[in-house]
């Protein structure tokens, strides 16, 4: 399927790259929906990619490229559940997420997220998994997950420690705090800033670049220098569902879901 | 070096120009939220700005319980 519109994002192949676009309001936020639509959206790559040299991922959205995990569906869906059956719902989504993850990270082609704005959480952990980030100076980067008593749980631990070590790794989990554009870039996080609204476009002319080297030659380096760091995957995941069923996410979960703090994504 | 006057009045030009308030407006001990009616993302988006226009890195937990443009400029100002 060489296009495609879904409920939360839209793909389409243009000039042998592909396009993926999230696009569910407010911010993207990664519930059942868009997980069963990138789903559909990686068993389609294998066929996609025969003809495509890069896929880049970004978002219709005004707000930002994506806000996370979507709290509130998390947080009503566990509503009623008994404490095993949440925590089997919950590592459920995360293997299937982990599964659209490792499958856009290991991809025999160049992955790009153009970003822009929020990216926090879940989003944030969405680029990390693609080759480059190309980000518009507006953008703001997050793992605000231990302020409810969790650890990022799509991968984005073990993937920022591979990028950049584990000194940012730290400062971003322990604090909660946001980073911009130019602290993501002077970090190495950002591979190109630009100008507001103008990530999209560079991200293509990037991926036209891509397209003019042998493609077996860039899949090679990539599989070369870009391992997928497994086994840390999986830790990650047990001990996100380590700490789930503790009371103190439940309530956590439900202040966040009722707030109603001017400021409900800071730290 | 720049005095905590000059600064909130750096703050009220960003945010009269970015949020589309009059400048004569907006006064230090405005409520930001409720004078340039914005919200949590768009409070983020100020921050960028604010970042970008003093050079400087403001860890967004030190907004927590700001809402005044004065309090914000003496954020800015322990930082420059």
């Amino acid at each position: 399927m060489k296009t495609f519109q879904g409920k939360t994002l839209s793909w389409r192949v243009a000039e042998g790259t592909i396009e993926l676009l999230l696009d569910r309001a407010p911010c993207n936020e990664i519930g059942s929906a868009t997980l069963e639509e990138l789903e559909q959206f990686v068993s389609a790559l294998e066929a996609l990619q025969k003809d495509s040299h890069a896929l880049i991922v970004s978002s219709a959205r005004s707000e930002g490229f994506c806000a996370g995990a979507d709290l509130r569906e998390l947080y009503e869906r566990s509503q009623g559940l008994r404490a095993v059956e949440r925590l089997s719902a919950v590592r459920d989504f995360l293997e299937r997420i982990h599964r659209v993850m490792n499958a856009i990270d290991s991809a025999p082609l160049v992955t790009i997220a153009a970003v822009h704005g929020v990216t926090f959480g879940g989003g944030f952990e969405l680029a990390l998994a693609c080759d480059l980030i190309v980000a518009d100076k507006m953008v703001r980067f997050c793992f605000p997950e231990l302020r409810l008593g969790l650890i990022p749980g799509f991968g984005g631990i073990p993937r920022l420690k591979r990028d950049l070590g584990n000194a940012l790794v730290r400062d971003l989990l322990f604090t909660g705090r946001s980073i911009n554009a130019a602290k993501a870039q002077s970090v190495g996080l950002v591979s190109q800033l630009v100008a507001e609204g103008g990530a999209l476009r560079v991200a293509r002319a990037t991926a036209a670049q891509i397209g003019k080297f042998d493609r077996e030659t860039t899949v090679a380096a990539k599989r070369f220098i870009k391992a997928i760091p497994h086994e840390e995957l999986r830790r990650e995941i047990d001990i996100f569902c380590d700490l789930f069923t503790r009371p103190a996410v439940e309530a956590g979960l439900r202040k966040f879901v009722e707030s109603v703090d001017a400021l409900p994504y800071l730290p | 070096m720049t005095s905590l006057e000059q600064t909130t009045d750096e703050i009220l030009r960003l945010a009269s120009d970015h949020f589309k308030v009059p400048r004569a407006e907006l006064n230090p001990s405005d409520d930001f939220f409720k004078k340039l009616g914005i919200n949590s993302l768009q409070a983020l988006d100020l921050l960028t700005r604010i970042e970008q226009h003093f050079h400087i890195e403001l860890p967004d937990y030190e907004l927590q319980g700001v809402s005044d443009f004065r309090t914000l400029a003496e954020r800015i100002q322990s930082r420059l």
